[in-house]
């Protein structure tokens, strides 16, 4: 029995433009087991459980299910196929009742009628199975997120799925509710049922898988036995043996606090808490770095400073002075640089030439012209200046920022943001998509900042990039600061503190 | 691997795509034509004999055109703030309402040229007013302004007629007008511009609001493209998110593009009320405001693109007259028909060939 | 006349303006509950009152001239339905864009087949639907109250009348107990939970605008061969934009849908009743008022201070598969 895998990939290959968001994938999971697969954001984890629930065709390889080979053309193939899948944003209809989204797809005839009392028997079964308990008639955005997830997975019992997909479920949940889906998952397994769960979080694959396989840019590193392998292991596998990144620099000299949270808290578009009752200085002639996987709250740490999003309660000071209303047009007068995480959600108008976005934000600028004019010339005058500066590529103004690759682009923003001359500078993943070359150019600039004598906040989620330029390093977990470390300090506490696990 | 990403060169975006899409609109446009048992080409010879065969065609079409410049362009600014505003027709209407009371009030006592500046200003203001209830609505209550602008429209219309049939009829009279303006509230015609050319302009209505439209035009642009409201504007209409970084206040930039917007759509009342009526009459929009989608979208929200869309609609409209009057089988409304081909090609069905053009232009660049 | 009479003859022209209302705001329903806007509505209602009137005319038949009324609808509403759901095209310009479309060619065509500007020629009562009086309504004529009630108000009406409230059951019905109706109200609320239960957004969506086109068919009819004895030049004015009013004052749900369509009915057989006549102690009343307030309430709601509208989440976006 063990050798026949209930799910076998072969040679999975899958491109988006010139993206490689798959590259001969092979993997095989065992029937009956809780197959972990982790791998940081964007390593192709998502793209690859698409292809098996038939979101995507791949470009080329094989899927087996119970050794045979199976065309998986749409999602009603795979389900099928027995494939259920529960998505990390959920594919609920908010103002449907349970019964009504369980049904959806699966009502067993043209009139509902039939089809209700069926579902009510069967969810009524599922329940005493798997102790999966909600209220049929209940409406979904009435629900938490941990019972609008076990909607979800309830969905794909009732469609028959043998093998369960779960894409991030535990993004959404608190640690009592993460335990909860442990727990069912387990139950699960114990009944037969195969599970696939995606995350990037390493503990959760420690306490809840039987094999784990590890994914980096687009390929298959590693599967291993979970009980053979350690959290270090996995953290190694994860983020590569990469390029060392050297970046020349010398002591930091900190000086005044110019930057400073008391007590933040901060929830996201959902209303969940992301970040915690967070507080910390940055200090002038510093690096201050924020390490932390992904979806720890870094990204709304950083909105709730730049003034992009209001915070549910404490305080920031810049330079001593409270922030209480701040826009992000004030904060940069009183001088609080910001280079966003995303830059083409963000930091950029991709439709607008050059020298347009190169002075988003710096608009209203007198030096771009008087009163409400906008002074073209000068605006072209000081582009050219940052494209010759930054090295910008193509040096051309005029051309539209969509057609700059992601370094340029990147570029663009960097020097628009440090060429101001900022007191204190905020940036959210400076290298994401960005080539070696830009990367090197980018880094230098961070440095250069704190040499004369700013305060840097850098929040990122390579781990190399916050030990190569931070000063010292705060680490984010579940919207909690778990602790302050040095950039030196061995990998295996860094890993072990960004699982949330206390060094 | 879909064709969405491929990046196409700026003549094939902005010139064949836009032309094919016309062209789709003209030739069905021509099958209604020839299915009504006429000559479609011969329709388009007297199309464009009527429109620019004399002075008098051609006063027409200018004077048409004029309408459609200021609706257009009202259309326009509120587009590229990402605003989808359908109530043109509206705010021209209640602007009529600001032109014909300035032109009441003072044709008695002064000349036109003091009366005009006045009048621009309350048209515009009228027509603002007009606006600014959609557009506080959607700014601060996220009320759909699409639905609720068409909802002014509407109620637009009921108010003019009321006050025309109650309050700025001509005691006496049955119809529901006001009364004519004297010299001092009309815009005087431009037969000297038409002179200018050597030709004569007939009864045409062809008047100095062309002019101020004109103005206008270079103003919107000078607006979108020089300022830093304009450039905050479409900021704020191609990604809010990167506004919101940008520090551009959401509430007072929707307010501010469409008070503009609704001010220009009001403008275009000077045109027919103090042009060529010389009088406030119901219903004298005609349109208008909705041919602004069809100028906009096709002039691509930019004012030159927009003049140029406005005299091809106006030589449709002026044409179309002609046509019909020439080939009693083929109603005035013909314009009608082609005005909502063209939206509908040049508009909704914009990318109906892009995915053919992508394959055709990749099989030839990559050979 | 006295209070009486009166108050069953406003009756009588409530329901008689309601019943192109009801029609086209079910129409809308399902095209906005699946996510596809539908501004167009006034188009296709004018091309079908025209279609309808000139089959009816030609056959006689004034069933053929239904029929011909749905077909054409039906046509219209692929036309938008591949604007906006295969073309993913800007689904407001593509209503508007239709609208224009109808209100010229019907104009075009009329006066290049029948030669009487832009109408068509006057239909024999056979080509039309008749008043059904209903049994007993002469018998009981007398009895007070209740007889002209029966005889003005519920009697005397034509089939489609009658058809149109049977729709408003029928259209819950279909919404509420049907597959079809529960994948239609998903699509327009989240796309991706059809998508990825393996239902074809595409088709359903299509679906969606067909049952919207088969309703203006409908509606159409009425005005020009049931309300009417010929298509005249723009004779839904404006009525396809009361119903998507009505519509949204319903909050997107069948059974309100009735109701708003009454009130706004009602509103308007109160301006025709009102013309030139004076309210005790008020005056006369513009009956321009009442022609605005439809709109008017449609907006007051719109702001949210009658409770809020909530419409389709995925309303108005083409669905694109997210990465």
């Amino acid at each position: 029995m063990v050798d026949v895998p209930a799910i076998e990939l072969i040679g999975i290959d899958k491109r988006f433009g010139l993206v490689h968001a798959n590259k001969a994938i092979d993997l095989r999971v065992g029937k009956g087991s809780i197959h972990g697969i982790i791998g940081e954001n964007g390593a192709g984890k998502s793209t690859l459980m698409s292809i098996l629930y038939g979101f995507y065709q791949a470009d080329s390889g094989e899927i087996r299910v119970d050794g045979k080979p199976i065309h998986i053309r749409d999602s009603q193939a795979a389900i099928a196929a027995g494939i259920g899948m529960v998505h990390q944003h959920f594919m609920l209809v908010e103002n449907f009742t349970v019964l009504e989204n369980i049904m959806l797809g699966a009502e067993g005839g043209a009139l509902l009628r039939g089809g209700v009392s069926r579902v009510r028997s069967e969810l009524k079964r599922l329940e005493e199975t798997y102790g999966l308990e909600v209220e049929p008639d209940a409406v979904i955005e009435e629900l938490p997120v941990g019972l609008q997830q076990r909607v979800e997975i309830l969905k794909a019992l009732y469609r028959g799925a043998e093998i369960l997909i779960l894409d991030e479920p535990t993004g959404v949940l608190t640690p009592a509710e993460a335990d909860h889906l442990f727990r069912i998952l387990a139950q699960l397994r114990d009944q037969g049922k195969t599970v696939i769960f995606i995350t990037h979080k390493l503990r959760e694959i420690m306490a809840v898988t039987d094999t784990v396989s590890v994914m980096r840019r687009g390929e298959m590193v590693a599967t291993v036995k979970t009980a053979e392998t350690s959290v270090e292991e996995l953290a190694e596998l994860m983020v590569g043996r990469r390029v060392l990144l050297r970046v020349e620099k010398g002591p930091s000299a900190p000086g005044d606090v110019l930057l400073s949270v008391r007590n933040l808290t901060v929830k996201d578009n959902r209303g969940v808490v992301m970040v915690d009752n967070v507080s910390f200085d940055v200090r002038a002639g510093e690096i201050t770095g924020i390490a932390g996987v992904a979806g720890n709250g870094q990204s709304e740490l950083l909105e709730a400073i730049a003034g992009i999003r209001k915070p549910v309660s404490g305080e920031i000071f810049v330079n001593g002075q409270s922030l209480a209303k701040a826009d992000p047009a004030y904060l940069r007068e009183i001088g609080l640089a910001h280079i966003p995480e995303d830059r083409h959600h963000m930091g950029l108008v991709l439709p607008f030439e050059e020298y347009e976005n190169a002075a988003l934000g710096y608009h209203r600028d007198p030096v771009y012209g008087k009163g409400p004019f906008l002074d073209l010339d000068a605006m072209r005058d000081d582009a050219k200046a940052k494209i010759e500066k930054y090295d910008i590529r193509p040096p051309d103004c005029r051309l539209k920022t969509a057609n700059f690759s992601g370094g340029n682009q990147q570029k663009i923003v960097c020097a628009r943001e440090i060429e101001r001359d900022p007191k204190v500078l905020i940036i959210g993943q400076p290298t994401r998509g960005v080539d070696i070359g830009a990367i090197e150019f980018i880094h230098k600039r961070i440095i250069d900042m704190r040499d004369s004598g700013k305060a840097v906040l850098l929040v990122s989620v390579e781990l190399d990039e916050i030990r190569a330029l931070a000063d010292r390093v705060l680490v984010m977990f579940a919207g909690h600061v778990v602790g302050e470390t040095v950039p030196n300090a061995d990998e295996k506490t860094l890993g072990l503190m960004m699982a949330g696990i206390a060094a | 691997m879909s064709t969405a990403s491929v990046k196409l060169p700026n003549w094939i975006n902005y010139g064949l795509m836009p032309l094919l899409n016309l062209a789709v609109a003209f030739v069905i446009s021509g099958l209604v034509v020839w299915l009504i048992g006429e000559d479609p080409f011969e329709a388009v010879s007297l199309m464009l004999e009527g429109a620019l065969g004399n002075g008098e065609g051609i006063g027409f079409t200018l004077y048409y055109a004029t309408s459609f410049i200021f609706t257009g362009l009202s259309v326009a600014v509120a587009f590229h703030a990402g605003l989808f505003n359908i109530g043109s027709e509206g705010q021209a209407y209640v602007g009529g309402l600001g032109a014909a009371l300035a032109a009441l009030a003072l044709d008695h006592y002064v000349p036109w040229y003091v009366t005009m500046p006045v009048a621009v200003a309350a048209a515009a203001l009228f027509g603002a007013a007009w606006a600014f209830i959609p557009a506080w609505m959607q700014a601060k209550r996220g009320s759909h302004i699409v639905i609720t602008t068409i909802m002014f429209n509407f109620i637009g219309a009921a108010l003019m007629v009321y006050l025309l049939v109650n309050v700025l009829i001509v005691p006496g009279k049955m119809a529901p007008e006001t009364r004519t303006f004297l010299e001092g509230g009309q815009l005087p015609k431009l037969d000297w511009l038409m002179a200018l050319f050597g030709m004569k302009l007939g009864p045409a209505p062809f008047n100095v609001s062309f002019i101020i439209a004109l103005v206008a035009a270079f103003l919107v642009w000078v607006l979108i493209w020089r300022t830093k409201l304009g450039y905050e504007m479409r900021t704020l209409g191609i990604s809010p998110s990167a506004a919101i970084y940008a520090g551009v206040p959401y509430v007072r930039t929707v307010i501010i593009a469409m008070l503009i917007s609704g001010g220009l759509a009001g403008m275009m009342a000077l045109n027919p009320v103090m042009g060529a009526s010389a009088r406030l009459q119901v219903e004298f929009v005609g349109g208008a405001g909705f041919v602004g989608i069809a100028v906009s979208l096709m002039g691509r929200s930019h004012p030159v693109g927009i003049v140029l869309a406005a005299i091809l609609f106006g030589m449709l409209y002026q044409g179309g007259n002609w046509v019909s009057f020439e080939m009693p089988n083929i109603t005035r409304d013909m314009i009608v028909v082609i005005q909502g081909l063209v939206i509908l090609f040049a508009g909704a069905l914009e990318f109906m060939f892009r995915p053919a053009i992508v394959k055709i232009y990749t099989r030839l660049a990559g050979a | 006349m006295d209070g009486f009479d009166i108050f069953v003859s406003i009756l009588g022209s409530t329901i008689r303006l309601s019943i192109p209302l009801i029609f086209t705001a079910l129409a809308g329903l399902f095209s906005e509950r699946a996510g596809v806007f539908d501004i167009g509505l006034e188009g296709k209602m004018l091309a079908a009152a025209f279609a309808s009137a000139c089959v009816a005319y030609l056959t006689g038949s004034a069933l053929a001239g239904l029929g011909a009324g749905i077909v054409v609808s039906i046509l219209l509403s692929l036309v938008h339905g591949f604007a906006s759901i295969t073309s993913r095209g800007n689904q407001i310009v593509s209503g508007v864009a239709l609208n224009f479309v109808a209100a010229g060619l019907t104009i075009v065509l009329g006066q290049a087949w029948f030669g009487q500007g832009g109408r068509t020629p006057t239909l024999p009562t056979t080509a039309r639907f008749q008043p059904i009086t209903l049994p007993g309504a002469d018998t009981l004529h007398d009895v007070p109250i209740l007889g002209p009630f029966y005889a003005n108000v519920i009697s005397g009406h034509n089939l489609l009348t009658y058809l149109a409230f049977l729709a408003v059951p029928a259209c819950a019905w279909v919404l509420y107990r049907t597959r079809f109706g529960l994948r239609l109200r998903a699509v327009g609320e989240n796309p991706g939970a059809v998508d990825t239960a393996g239902i074809s957004v595409t088709w359903l969506r299509y679906r969606a605008v067909i049952v919207a086109g088969f309703l203006c068919g409908f509606s159409g009819t009425y005005l020009a061969i049931a309300q009417s004895a010929a298509f005249i030049q723009n004779m839904s004015a404006g009525k396809g934009y009361i119903a998507l009013a009505a519509l949204i004052f319903a909050k997107w749900k069948p059974v309100p849908v009735l109701f708003a369509c009454l009130l706004f009915g009602f509103l308007d057989a109160m301006a025709n009743f009102m013309q030139g006549k004076a309210i005790p102690g008020i005056g006369e009343v513009p009956v321009q008022i009442f022609q605005a307030l439809p709109y008017v309430l449609t907006c007051i709601l719109l702001a949210g201070f009658i409770g809020v509208a909530r419409p389709p989440k995925a309303g108005g976006v083409a669905y694109t598969k997210e990465r």
